[in-house]
């Protein structure tokens, strides 16, 4: 009687522990890539060439925040 | 439901950065409009110094992309809350790791120990390190190797605050948590202090060795005639000093709302579904009890 019972029970808590590493995975790594847009992007490496739009607009929040800027 | 805690994270994230933006557009904006003064004019003495000694002045115009008052009021602002909002993600991923890991810890009070690991850690250790600099203080040629050696020192600083948690969770059945607590403190401070130790301070970079002499940073130092008569002066200390205490003081602001609101949010969200549970549990625990009673009886 119990064993049917338990197999369910096991299914069920596995899966949602795929979803919360997931969930705990993206929110990790958008989280760094903002970080990196905001903080780093076009001044050291840049993923758009030479352009310079995002680090002239948040200029004075990379000074701010502490990041180096030139 | 972890989705319910990654909401509240960014959204505390979101808000955090924004009052820090508050205070930024209020205490930091006339400073960094006096540092970049500074570099206009320092920049013209310098031209007159070139054409005196009958250099050809160089044309360098940086062609502004965005001016200064977008900088100002929505560049700072649209930067300080996408940062908020990246620091209440990471800080989140941490939370539900963690509090998983130490179920007995109280919501609000894991919150603060956390947003504190995270002020300390990813913030003021690297800022002790390399501070925060105003526009003129920072060479072009050198932002490439800036960055790495911040990334490094945030990465180094961040890795010791785990290995030391780790270390005091480790001695804590042993030796108390105190004791624990210290041990783990100490540990944090000797490889932070090594870490600082090994990395080269900005302006013993090459490039600025070779172009500005021996100094520890890159902040300007004053601009000399030939003849050896200061044209024009070294970066303001004082303004360079209230710039980095109003850096401190904006990470406190948003490190405490993600503490202080998440913690609320969460102690929240922690006593919801218990009293669900709560319920059915007493339901459940109810027919058998009366089942029993009803059958005795």
């Amino acid at each position: 009687m119990t064993t049917p019972v338990a197999q369910p029970r096991q299914r069920s808590i596995s899966l949602p522990l795929t979803a919360r590493r997931v969930a705990l995975g993206l929110t990790a790594l958008l989280s760094l890539l903002l970080l990196y847009f905001i903080g780093v992007d076009q001044g050291a490496t840049s993923l758009f060439g030479s352009d310079t739009h995002i680090h002239e607009f948040v200029h004075d929040a990379r000074h701010f925040l502490g990041f180096p800027c030139h | 439901m972890e989705f319910r805690y990654i909401y509240r994270g960014l959204g505390v994230g979101l808000l955090g950065g924004l009052l820090a933006f508050v205070f930024a557009r209020i205490f930091a904006e006339p400073l960094i409009q006096d540092a970049i003064d500074y570099e206009d004019g320092r920049h013209e003495a310098q031209e007159a110094l070139d054409a005196a000694a009958g250099l050809a002045a160089g044309a360098h115009d940086h062609g502004e992309v965005f001016s200064r008052s977008v900088q100002r009021n929505l560049g700072i602002g649209v930067g300080m809350a996408l940062f908020g909002l990246a620091v209440g993600g990471l800080f989140v991923v941490v939370y539900l790791i963690v509090s998983r890991r130490c179920p007995n810890i109280r919501p609000r009070v894991l919150a603060a120990l956390l947003a504190g690991a995270g002020f300390v850690g990813f913030y003021l250790v690297p800022f002790a390190k390399y501070p925060a600099n105003p526009p003129a203080i920072g060479h072009e040629e050198t932002i490439g190797a800036r960055s790495a050696l911040y990334v490094t020192m945030v990465g180094v600083s961040v890795v010791a605050l785990g290995l030391a948690v780790v270390v005091g969770r480790w001695l804590a059945g042993r030796v108390g948590a105190w004791n624990a607590s210290l041990v783990a403190g100490v540990v944090f401070l000797v490889l932070v202090g090594v870490a600082m130790a090994l990395l080269p301070a900005y302006g013993h970079l090459g490039a600025n060795r070779a172009e500005f002499g021996d100094f520890a940073t890159e902040t300007p130092q004053p601009l000399t005639a030939p003849n050896g008569t200061i044209v024009y002066p070294g970066f303001p200390a004082d303004v360079l000093f209230r710039f980095r205490f109003y850096s401190v003081v904006s990470q406190l602001i948003l490190w405490a709302t993600i503490a202080l609101a998440f913690g609320q949010l969460a102690e929240r969200l922690a006593v919801a579904p218990a009293r669900r549970q709560g319920r059915t549990a007493v339901s459940a625990a109810d027919r058998p009890a009366t089942a029993a009673s009803t059958a005795t009886g």
